[in-house]
């Protein structure tokens, strides 16, 4: 048995079992969870480096050989979803020492937490359909603890809309499975990618890749069924929304990724062209929904929904080059939204509001703030030489390549659209009129102490200078996505890896 | 038999669809419950049923005589109806919490959050 692959599941399990045996002590739990967090980003970073030099690694659990037993696989796409997941559980968990209240920490915070982390590294590391949708799950479950935490009026609101889509999704992928199921009579994702290429049934196949995408597209909120993420993602306290924006939706994508490029690759001129058209829809009735509005976090919520049309846009085109996009653009991604949060956080503890026009005069106020804010919001819109100009660049040279024009063109117009609407929080929440205080009902705060300072700071320091990284050496990280991309365009390697690898 | 299980799932879905479509938090939930029951009927449909052939190995062989029923869906029913279950009981107290504390009664006063 390969333990690197299964200790990306039993870090945070044990984390959370150590947060729950001190239930009493806030103090320890604190501690526990940042060294749980940063085991699970060091065990994630030797992963990346072990399937990099070593290629695809699977192992078998319970000793049983594939198909029959529990796989867990990890090609390089995985292997960066977990090293991107850990990150931001590091980066939020320590943020979380400074802005979770003492009343979400007392009644179980932190293992929750963790149990989210669990399934999410479960999701990115399974090589099993069926164990997919229990590492789904254990995620909800956990996310729907976080986001109702705490009891406000609209957490709960909130959390009933979340809920109720979640367990709609989980209703269709269980239903598919059911069916692919009485099909093919495996759902061992390599011996599936096997059966799929010579299947006697493209249409049913179809069909059922069509039942995949609506639960897969629930859970990543693509056009049309994304309704309940922006009534839902900014409810719950700052870090919560961070790590959901950062990750949540992002499995989705992954879980899309992987089915259409391992599974239903028999009609792409049908599955791959409607996934295209929806990123163009996704893209545009985001970030149209974002201009909107005024609200910091609504903002953001609406600018995930655009993201992710651009993530599912590599995988409409279906060329490795894209694909690459794709991938790149999700490293990039989940980094920057995440901060975007967290700085939404910041500001919303100076000023006491997340709305744009009582927020103003931050630049003044938080030159240290700032500085983080250009860096992710100039990213998450595509200027150069920042992460996010080259994603987008990839993305639309390729599809300039192919003769797609029109999601060019949309690509290039969102982008557009993006950076008016990041321009927008800039204007009025950095640059604007500072509120006048006389007339303002919140309490100024008062000045956090030094080691608050760190804890909020410290993480949002490390996100921005990784944006940077990333946009001033592209190199590696492009190597990667290409490698990465290269691995899903051609998945006999990964069949031969999940169904040779021994117990 | 395959047949008339096949019908039985088609109801239950239908059914649950409907309820769902409703505005009381509680036909939402019973709506749920129907659908994740007609889920697993529907495995266990697909699959194929097989009657009166346990997959139990007899005493001395070392290999199944003949064809026997599958157990794989059955454990992935099993496995679906706790989850379901689990999940099920936080939405009943979810629901339960927040209708309480909003004083709503219905699920189209649910507009706050809305976009």
């Amino acid at each position: 048995m390969n333990t690197l692959l299964v200790l990306p599941i039993l870090i945070p399990l044990a984390t959370a079992i150590a947060c729950l045996m001190a239930w009493r002590s806030r103090t320890i739990q604190r501690i526990i969870g940042v060294i749980g967090a940063a085991g699970l980003l060091t065990t994630a970073l030797i992963l990346l480096a072990t399937v990099w030099r070593q290629g695809i690694i699977a192992t078998q659990l319970g000793n049983w050989p594939a198909p029959f037993g529990i796989t867990l696989a990890a090609d390089l796409l995985s292997a960066i979803m977990t090293v991107l997941g850990s990150l931001m559980g590091f980066t939020v968990m320590v943020y979380s020492l400074g802005s979770i209240d003492r009343r979400r920490e007392a009644y179980g915070y932190y293992p929750f937490f963790h149990l989210l982390l669990m399934g999410v590294s479960g999701v990115f590391l399974t090589g099993d359909l069926f164990n997919l949708y229990v590492w789904f799950e254990v995620m909800l479950m956990s996310s729907f603890v976080l986001l109702a935490l705490g009891g406000e009026k609209a957490q709960l609101e909130g959390a009933i809309k979340y809920v109720t889509l979640n367990l709609i999704s989980s209703a269709f992928f269980l239903t598919a499975l059911g069916i692919l199921y009485g099909m093919a009579g495996t759902l061992n994702m390599a011996d599936l990618a096997q059966l799929a290429k010579a299947t006697k049934y493209p249409g049913v196949a179809t069909t059922l890749s069509m039942l995949f995408l609506v639960a897969f597209g629930i859970k990543s909120a693509i056009f049309p069924l994304f309704f309940w993420l922006p009534a839902s993602y900014h409810t719950p306290p700052v870090p919560v929304s961070a790590i959901f924006a950062g990750l949540l939706t992002k499995v989705g994508v992954y879980t899309l990724l992987r089915v259409f490029t391992l599974l239903f690759i028999q009609n792409p001129g049908y599955t791959h062209n409607l996934i295209l058209a929806m990123a163009g829809v996704t893209m545009l009735t985001g970030v149209l929904g974002a201009m909107s509005h005024n609200e910091f976090r609504r903002i953001l919520s609406f600018h995930i929904i655009s993201q992710v049309g651009y993530m599912v846009m590599g995988l409409g085109l279906f060329t490795p080059l894209a694909l690459a996009g794709s991938i790149f653009y999700i490293i990039h991604h989940i980094i920057v939204k995440t901060n975007l949060f967290l700085v939404s956080g910041v500001a919303h503890r100076l000023q006491g509001s997340f709305d744009l026009e009582k927020l103003g005069g931050l630049s003044l106020k938080a030159p240290a703030l700032t500085v983080v804010f250009v860096i992710s919001a100039f990213s998450l819109a595509g200027i150069p030489p920042l992460s996010g100009f080259w994603a987008k660049y990839i993305l639309v040279l390729n599809s300039l390549q192919i003769e797609s024009y029109p999601i060019a063109a949309t690509a290039l117009v969102v982008s557009l659209l993006t950076l008016f609407s990041m321009a927008k929080i800039w204007a009025g929440a950095f640059w604007g009129e500072p509120p006048d205080s006389s007339t303002s009902t919140v309490a100024p705060p008062s000045a956090p102490n030094l080691f608050t300072k760190a804890v909020l700071y410290g993480p949002m320091f490390l996100l921005a200078g990784l944006t940077l990284t990333i946009g001033l050496m592209t190199e590696p990280f492009m190597a990667l996505a290409v490698r990465a991309a290269d691995q899903l365009m051609d998945p006999a390697p990964y069949i031969q890896a999940v169904l040779e690898s021994r117990p | 038999m395959n047949t008339l299980i096949a019908v039985l799932v088609g109801v239950l879905f239908g059914a649950g669809i409907f309820l769902m479509m409703s505005r009381t938090p509680v036909k939402l939930i019973i709506g749920l419950v129907f659908l994740s029951n007609a889920i697993n009927l529907l495995i266990f449909d697909a699959a194929g049923l097989t009657r009166g052939i346990p997959p139990i190995i007899a005493t001395g062989a070392e290999t199944m005589a003949g064809s026997s029923a599958d157990p794989l869906p059955q454990a992935l029913i099993l496995t679906a109806i706790v989850i379901s279950f689990g999940v099920l009981a936080f939405a009943l107290v979810l629901f339960n919490r927040t209708f309480k504390s909003l004083t709503a009664r219905d699920l189209n006063e649910l507009k706050a959050t809305d976009t």
